[in-house]
């Protein structure tokens, strides 16, 4: 077990190394001196200068590539060109917001799809089975921003059910601002995730073993509760596990609508200003995290499965 | 020879496909998309810059332009919405055209190469799918500035990933059956062996890989032109939900709904077409 999570350990490096390269390669090679994709329109030779040499857009491409690295290990990336703050702190403070609003709706996703995908999957063929499944991929087929805008128009400013707009850091109170967009959240995801848990339990149905089960006399429901769903967790598993570290980025769209200050409307907000640096430390962060991420699952695959740790 | 031929494994996908009701309409809806989509381009139909009415006049069946009303410049919203097809399709398309020969070489050749063709290979699509699509895909278009171009670039050298995952491991699979290695004995090189084959027996991937690029990179088109990376100076479905953003709070519902619609069919027939392709082309789920 410890050799094989060291090894894994070692794998991300090449992983984690790529990810900076081409990160590095894409912002600072590809586009060319950042400089002008951050002043637009404004630039002056004066203001040029200050912003090359603030963030060393100057310097040979092999320093500058150091001098990110450096930013990064540390997670002290300078400070934004637009608000002036910190970005490490914005990050900082934009985690509070985003998670209160990701965390009870990836819950609610989460409990709600996978007993739902059990009870199309126990049900598979049958009526509700095909109900759900139509209602998956219509639900997958309504743009997210449709439900924002409708949910939003018609919930929360017409029929005044919920608050149109912002956010309050005050404790209780924080979570009534997230009541719509986490809502939203559910509905959207709703679809994708209840008919990949159908799928993979579906999948673990028309296995040889369950024949074999069935075969010796074990009745449909046992059959399912004990070698449909224990296999069936797997996928089920990661599945869940892979959308965690995508948490601590919110979701661009609904902060950015809701007002919520989180770390996807950071980083809208960065697009609309063309704020590069933080652009950049925003992609760096988020694909450390699902790197950990993939790392977590790869481990948790091997308590539930043990045949994983032979490869 | 000609007595009992089985289908190919082409004829019997489409025998299947084409009793598949769903999947035959599915069908339907994207040649339809893509017959308008094509006269849009040539700039026969829906001439959306022309002034049909007042500002924000609301749906009604007077005319065909003013079916979906109008937006604040009097612009038909129904000619808005098919010119936003045309965006919408030729994203998907030319996003492809980029990613299918990435990922089909890449695969190709790490699978079947091994080694470290390989390696280099598979660290190249783990990295990229390190970073989260979404993420990935503000970046690039955010770097390479906005229009649609950036769109087609940015869809284009992500979504090749997946293929080339699919396709190196079909040829892990597939270089070590008997006719490769019969092909060898008979003299066959790397690069007929590759292409000759093992690719026709594995392509079905690539045009179930197609069915779901579609889907996505018409998703992901709405959401960067919404953020205002995308197109530019013509409507796109993206972009109309950008201007409902600000319409709502007046009451203006109908730009919305016209993207919304335009949108929602076009995908759920690629949705739909994409689930029947993978039941009729991959044998092993039946």
């Amino acid at each position: 077990m410890f050799a094989y999570v060291v090894r894994k350990l070692l794998n991300t490096i090449p992983t984690l190394l790529g990810v900076w390269i081409v990160i590095f390669v894409l912002f600072n090679v590809i586009g060319g001196d950042p400089t002008y994709i951050m002043l637009g329109k404004h630039a002056t030779p004066e203001l040029i200068a200050d912003v090359r040499a603030e963030y060393g857009y100057d310097q040979p491409m092999l320093k500058q590539f150091f001098r990110y690295l450096g930013e990064t290990v540390t997670f002290n990336w300078g400070d934004s060109r637009a608000t002036r703050q910190p970005i490490a702190t914005m990050i900082h403070d934009g985690l509070g917001p985003s998670l209160t609003l990701t965390v009870p709706a990836f819950l609610v996703t989460t409990v709600f799809s996978v007993l739902m995908g059990l009870l199309v999957a126990y049900f598979r063929g049958r009526w509700i089975d095909r109900i759900v499944v139509i209602g998956c991929v219509i639900g997958m087929s309504v743009p997210m921003l449709a439900f924002i805008l409708f949910g939003q128009y018609f919930l929360a400013y017409k029929m005044g059910l919920f608050p149109i707009h912002g956010f309050d850091p005050a404790w209780p109170e924080r979570f009534h601002h997230i009541l719509l967009p986490a809502l939203i959240w559910v509905v959207v995801s709703l679809g994708y995730n209840v008919r990949f848990y159908r799928t993979a339990l579906v999948e673990e149905v028309g296995q040889d073993y369950i024949r074999t089960a069935r075969a010796k006399g074990l009745g449909e429901l046992p059959v399912f509760l004990k070698h449909v769903l224990k296999n069936g967790m797997v996928p089920i598993l990661t599945n869940i596990v892979i959308e965690i570290p995508m948490l601590v980025l919110g979701s661009f769209l609904l902060e950015s609508f809701f007002g919520i200050p989180g770390i996807g409307g950071i980083t809208i907000a960065a697009i609309n200003n063309s704020d590069f640096p933080v652009i950049r430390a925003m992609t760096t962060l988020v694909a450390m995290l699902f790197i950990a991420g993939n790392l977590a699952t790869d481990i948790l695959y091997t308590l539930v499965d043990p045949r994983v740790r032979l490869k | 020879m000609t007595a009992n031929v089985g289908r190919s494994l082409w004829a019997d996908a489409w025998l299947r496909l084409w009793r598949d009701r769903l999947a035959m309409a599915s069908l339907c809806v994207i040649v339809l998309y893509s017959v308008v989509a094509l006269l849009a381009l040539a700039g026969w139909i829906a001439p959306w810059k022309e002034v049909v009415g007042g500002s924000y006049q609301p749906p009604s069946g007077d005319s065909l332009a003013t079916f979906f009303g109008t937006d604040l410049f009097g612009r038909s919203v129904f000619y808005k919405t098919i010119h936003g097809t045309r965006i919408a399709m030729s994203v998907g398309l030319v996003s492809s055209l980029i990613s299918v020969p990435i990922g089909v070489v890449l695969g190709a050749v790490a699978g079947y190469f091994g080694k470290w063709v390989d390696d280099v290979v598979v660290w190249l699509y783990t990295t990229l799918s390190s970073i989260p699509n979404i993420m990935l895909l503000i970046a690039i278009a955010f770097v390479l500035g906005k229009g649609i171009f950036s769109i087609y670039i940015a869809l284009g050298v992500t979504a090749w990933v997946s293929l080339a995952r699919v396709i190196r491991g079909e040829f892990i699979k597939h270089k070590e059956r008997e006719y490769v290695v019969a092909a060898e004995g008979l003299g066959a090189g790397h690069f007929s062996r590759i292409v000759k084959h093992i690719l026709p027996n594995v392509f079905h991937f690539v045009i179930i890989h197609l069915s779901i690029q579609f889907m996505a990179a018409i998703k992901a088109e709405v959401i960067l032109s919404f953020l205002g990376l995308g197109v530019q100076g013509q409507p796109s479905w993206g972009v109309m939900i950008d201007d409902a953003k600000l319409e709502l709070a007046r009451g203006v519902w109908w730009q919305l709904a016209g993207a919304t619609f335009g949108m929602f069919f076009v995908v759920l027939a690629f949705n739909v077409l994409g689930d029947a392709l993978r039941d009729a082309l991959d044998p092993k789920v039946k």
